[in-house]
Order: C-alpha cells, then sequence, then structure tokens
C-alpha cells in the first residue's frame, strides 16, 4: 500500500447517508429524461413519426376520416400515439436494455429504492408526454385543429392511458429478452397504430372485430381523446374504465413478473 | 465496531442442480482489506452477490455490518462495484458519477474523484466508447462516491492495465488507511498478497484456507534457479539435510524447500559445479501466494 496522498477534497473517512427520497428520484428522472431525449431512435418514435402522420395525412385527403374535418380527427388519434410510444415502446425498449446491461441491478444497489426508480421513470414519462402534447398540439393548432372540451378530461385519460401502457410495456421489458421486447414492442407499436383508431376510424372495420378493438388501450384512449376535444364530452367513462382495467391488470401483472436481472 | 463487516456462516447457494456455494464460512473484520480469493467458479462472486443483497442463500447466515444483506438500511453504508456493466451505455461517465452522489447525503465530490481515477479528461464521454479499464475506473469511482463504510469489489482490476492496476491498488490503500472495510474478490495473487490483511481462498464452494498472506506462505524459504531439464535430484537430496525438499516444475525450474541458508546454497551450488551444471537466476525468496494456492487448487485449468 503505497500512496496515501489523498487529493485535496477526497476525504474517504465514512460517512455514509441516503439523500432525502425525492432528491433521489428527481435526479433519476432528470437523467431518465435526459437518456430519453438525447436517443434518436426514441425520437424519431415520439415525435418525428407522430408529427409527420399528423402533418401528412391532415394535408394529403389519403384517409376516409367519416365526415368532419380531418385535422380535429387526427389530432387526438395521434396524441393518443404518442402516449403509446413514449409509455409502452420507448420504455419497453429502453427498460429491456438497462436489464440486460445490468443497470437495474446495480442500481438496486444504491439508496434509490424500487419505488423510487419506478415513480423517476414514470415522471420522465411525463415529462416526455408533456414536450410530445406542446409540439403536437402546436401543429394541430397550425394546420387549423379547433379543439373542444375539457382540459382536465383529455388530461385524466393520458395519465390512465400512461398508467395502462406503462404497466405493458414493463411487462414485456421485465420477462422478455431484451431483443425480444424490441421487436415485439415495434411489432404491438405497428398492429395497435393501424387497428387502434389512430388514423382509420374503427367503424372501417366489421362490427364484431370492431367491438373487440375497442376493448384495446390504444382504442380506448384514441376514442376517450376524440369524445373529448373532438365532440366536447366532459368524461367519457366506457374508455376511461377499459383504460383503468388495463392499467390495473398490466400493473398487477407487472409486480409479480419483473424480473430485475 | 460491534459486528464485524462480513459474517457468514455455513452459506450454500445452488442454480438448478450445480452446488456453487458449498457450506462457506468467514469472516471480514471492520477496516481490514480482505481478499476472497479462487479459480474461476469458485463460487467467488455468488458469495459476494449474497452480500450485496443481489441473491438469496439457499441456507446458511450471512451478516453484513451485523445485519441481513437485504435490509434497505444497508443501501446508503455499502458500495459495490459489480464485475461488470451496470452503466447505460450512453451514460457520459461524469453524469453517471454525478447521479451516484446525487443518492447520498455527504458524498465525494464527483469532479475531485474522476480526476484522482485519471477520468477527468473523459468526462463527457458516454460509458461504452470508454475502454475496458476506464470502465472498470468508473464502476469503482461509483462504489466509493457515497462514502460508504464498506465496499465489495469483484475483480477490481480485471483487464485493467499496469497504470490503472496501481491506481486502483492505491485507492484501497486510501480507503483502508480512512476506515473502510474493504471486500475484494481476484483471481491474481500478488494483488492478494498486496493489498489484503486477511486472505480467503474459496475453491469449490468452500474455504480451502484463510489467514494473513503472511501465515498463509509462512516463513519457509525456498531456493529457486533454473538449470538444464532433468537433474537427478535424488543425487542431490543425498547432499542436503534430512527434511530438505526438491522438484522440477515447471520443466528446468528447480526449487529446493528445507533449511534454506548460506549452507543450503553452498552445497547446491557446489553440486552443481560438481555435475558441471549452470544455474540462472539463482534465488532465495519466500513462498508466494501462488504456490500456496496451486498446491490447494490444483493445476488442471477449468
Amino acid at each position: 500500500m503505497t500512496a496515501h496522498d489523498t487529493a485535496p477534497g477526497l476525504d474517504f473517512t465514512p460517512a455514509p447517508g441516503a439523500a432525502p427520497f425525492w432528491r433521489m428520484v428527481a435526479a433519476q428522472a432528470a437523467a431518465e429524461l435526459r437518456a430519453m431525449l438525447r436517443n434518436g431512435e426514441q425520437l424519431l418514435l415520439t415525435l418525428i413519426i407522430p408529427v409527420l402522420l399528423l402533418t401528412g395525412f391532415s394535408l394529403a385527403p389519403l384517409i376516409d376520416v367519416g365526415g368532419g374535418r380531418r385535422v380535429d380527427f387526427l389530432v387526438p388519434g395521434v396524441l393518443a400515439l404518442a402516449v403509446m410510444s413514449t409509455a409502452f415502446t420507448g420504455q419497453a425498449i429502453a427498460t429491456g436494455f438497462e436489464r440486460r446491461y445490468g443497470v437495474l441491478k446495480r442500481l438496486g444497489a444504491t439508496p434509490l429504492s424500487r419505488s423510487g426508480l419506478m415513480l423517476a421513470k414514470t415522471s420522465a414519462v411525463v415529462g416526455v408526454e408533456i414536450i410530445q402534447a406542446a409540439v403536437i398540439v402546436a401543429v394541430g393548432l397550425a394546420l387549423g385543429w379547433r379543439p373542444h372540451g375539457s382540459f382536465l378530461g383529455a388530461a385524466l385519460l393520458i395519465l390512465l392511458g400512461t398508467a395502462a401502457f406503462s404497466g405493458l410495456g414493463l411487462l414485456m421489458a421485465g420477462t422478455l429478452r431484451a431483443e425480444a421486447t424490441l421487436a415485439g414492442a415495434n411489432l404491438v407499436y405497428l398492429v395497435l397504430l393501424g387497428a387502434g383508431g389512430v388514423l382509420f376510424p374503427l367503424t372501417k372495420f366489421p362490427d364484431g372485430l370492431r367491438s373487440a378493438l375497442e376493448l384495446l388501450p390504444i382504442s380506448a384512449l384514441t376514442g376517450g381523446l376524440r369524445a373529448v376535444l373532438t365532440q366536447g364530452a366532459a368524461l367519457p367513462l366506457v374508455p376511461l374504465s377499459v383504460l383503468a382495467a388495463w392499467a390495473v391488470l398490466s400493473l398487477a401483472l407487472v409486480s409479480r413478473t419483473f424480473r430485475w436481472e | 465496531m460491534d459486528s464485524p463487516a462480513v459474517e457468514i456462516v455455513d452459506l450454500v447457494k445452488r442454480y438448478g442442480g450445480a452446488t456453487a456455494v458449498d457450506g462457506l464460512t468467514l469472516r471480514a473484520d471492520r477496516g481490514a482489506v480482505t481478499a476472497v480469493l479462487g479459480p474461476n467458479g469458485a463460487g467467488k462472486t455468488s458469495t459476494i452477490e449474497i452480500c450485496e443483497g443481489f441473491r438469496t442463500a439457499d441456507s446458511g447466515t450471512v451478516r453484513v455490518l451485523g445485519l441481513d444483506p437485504r435490509t434497505p438500511a444497508l443501501r446508503p453504508r455499502v458500495g459495490v462495484m459489480l464485475q461488470a456493466g451496470g452503466v447505460p451505455p450512453a451514460m457520459r461517465c461524469a453524469e453517471w458519477l454525478q447521479l451516484s452522489a446525487r443518492f447520498h447525503a455527504r458524498p465525494l465530490p464527483p469532479r475531485a474523484l474522476l480526476e484522482r481515477l485519471g477520468l477527468a479528461e473523459h468526462a463527457r464521454t458516454p460509458f461504452r466508447r470508454l475502454s475496458g479499464g476506464q470502465q472498470q475506473r468508473l464502476s469503482l469511482a461509483a462504489a466509493v462516491v457515497g462514502r460508504p463504510e464498506l465496499v465489495f469489489l469483484d475483480e477490481p482490476t480485471a483487464g485493467l492495465d499496469p497504470q490503472a492496476r496501481h491506481a486502483c491498488w492505491d485507492l484501497v490503500g486510501e480507503l483502508r488507511a480512512a476506515g473502510v472495510s474493504v471486500v475484494l474478490t481476484t483471481h491474481h495473487m500478488d494483488e492478494a498478497e498486496r493489498l489484503s490483511d486477511h486472505v480467503v481462498i474459496i475453491d469449490k464452494g468452500r474455504v480451502v484456507a484463510e489467514g494473513s498472506p503472511a501465515t498463509l506462505t509462512g516463513a519457509e524459504r525456498q531456493l529457486r534457479f533454473r538449470a538444464r531439464p532433468g537433474l537427478a535430484l535424488e543425487e542431490l537430496l543425498n547432499a542436503l539435510p534430512t527434511g530438505s525438499a526438491a522438484k522440477e516444475s515447471p520443466t528446468g525450474h528447480y526449487i529446493i524447500e528445507g533449511q534454506v541458508g548460506p549452507e543450503l546454497l553452498a552445497t547446491v551450488t557446489a553440486w552443481c559445479a560438481a555435475e558441471g551444471v549452470t544455474t540462472d537466476d539463482l534465488s532465495i525468496e519466500r513462498r508466494t501466494l501462488e504456490d500456496v494456492f496451486l498446491e490447494l487448487t490444483g493445476r488442471e485449468l477449468r
């Protein structure tokens, strides 16, 4: 043992102690938010694709939205897509790889508790959603969107949608291999984009299929947001209940099955 | 300083049918550096990961600072360095250390710690672009940034170049001087010999020997030399005092054990001269921990 030439400011004398809970959560949430905003593929998924879909399909008469103005139909759908891309696809892939790289394991050895980590992840997801919503609303308004309805109703739908999609995303990330999560989360994203009323109204599907599709979390979110923002409904109870059921079911499964390593 | 840093009694850990840890008992004192030494697959990492709270024991008791290893209250008191990974690949070096520091009440200044470990110029480099040695040093920094009472270092110098190894050894020395308890695993004998107060050699999930490096290597000294292979050692032994031992291991390398002193040295050189044998690198040495280790765990590769 040689050097005792402690550099200034480096006193290794034990002085352990956890930081206050909120400081730990805020630090972790800020790190997660930075990581999400820095990741090019994530930005493509969470911002660029939704904005391109909104702009393209609003301007070009490629889809039949079943009466009404295209932009009024599209903004709620694209908002729902944005929530799904961040809370489900992005979070599933990021968490799956964090698990693979031992990051979740390593964080488990820090004073940040698992509930603190989950809270931080949720805060980062909500942070990205706020940015997405601001951009989508701005683009929508520029394209002539005329919103109706209550902000609170929309916020409540988005919150429950976030919980449901986070639960589904973490369910994949916590049980599958990272590569399987990557492939599966993208596949589910594409299927739900096509079959969840984001761009194509569910009325285009045959009746039997349609009632099944309406039980999907993405359809509940698009349908609910459309009811509030386009038709001015106060609290669309059916979509809210569907989303709440998905949230409860998936988060309960996550708490039973999630593997940290 | 009531309870030991780590106390393990009769620990058993199985994975499916394989027994990784098979009735292991060991104690690491507070304020000391304890090295857990063993070949690959000896059960080192399993043991350490149970102490870190990542895995649970199948049977036996494990106490870390007197507490169950899974107790949340231990997290701020114990620093952990995993064998590999644990950092998001895109996370920048300084960001990871700052984040780790933010989890603690009285952390070391991350900047100074980065400088101390030679990482300051890589502060903005993403983890995946750091060299293996730089990644190891960052993990080491994150293990100590919260000023823990006890640190677990799982193969801290694996893959490090000589400079980085020495930097790591110096840091362990400083931790010890500051009163931090250190438990590390390694398969570098020189590392265990140089750093630790207490060495625990484990093999096949059990402790095969333990003690200070000095007690393990013993007071006995050896005479070593190189010469042409195939010397008639029985003849040499006849010339030596009874109780001496001579072996050729590996080929062309000779080791004489017994009352190693000027007399024995004179006898050996005289015998070699009479036989017309030229000796190279003739030296009197203490047994190394490597000798002890190979004696105990065998030479076969696994």
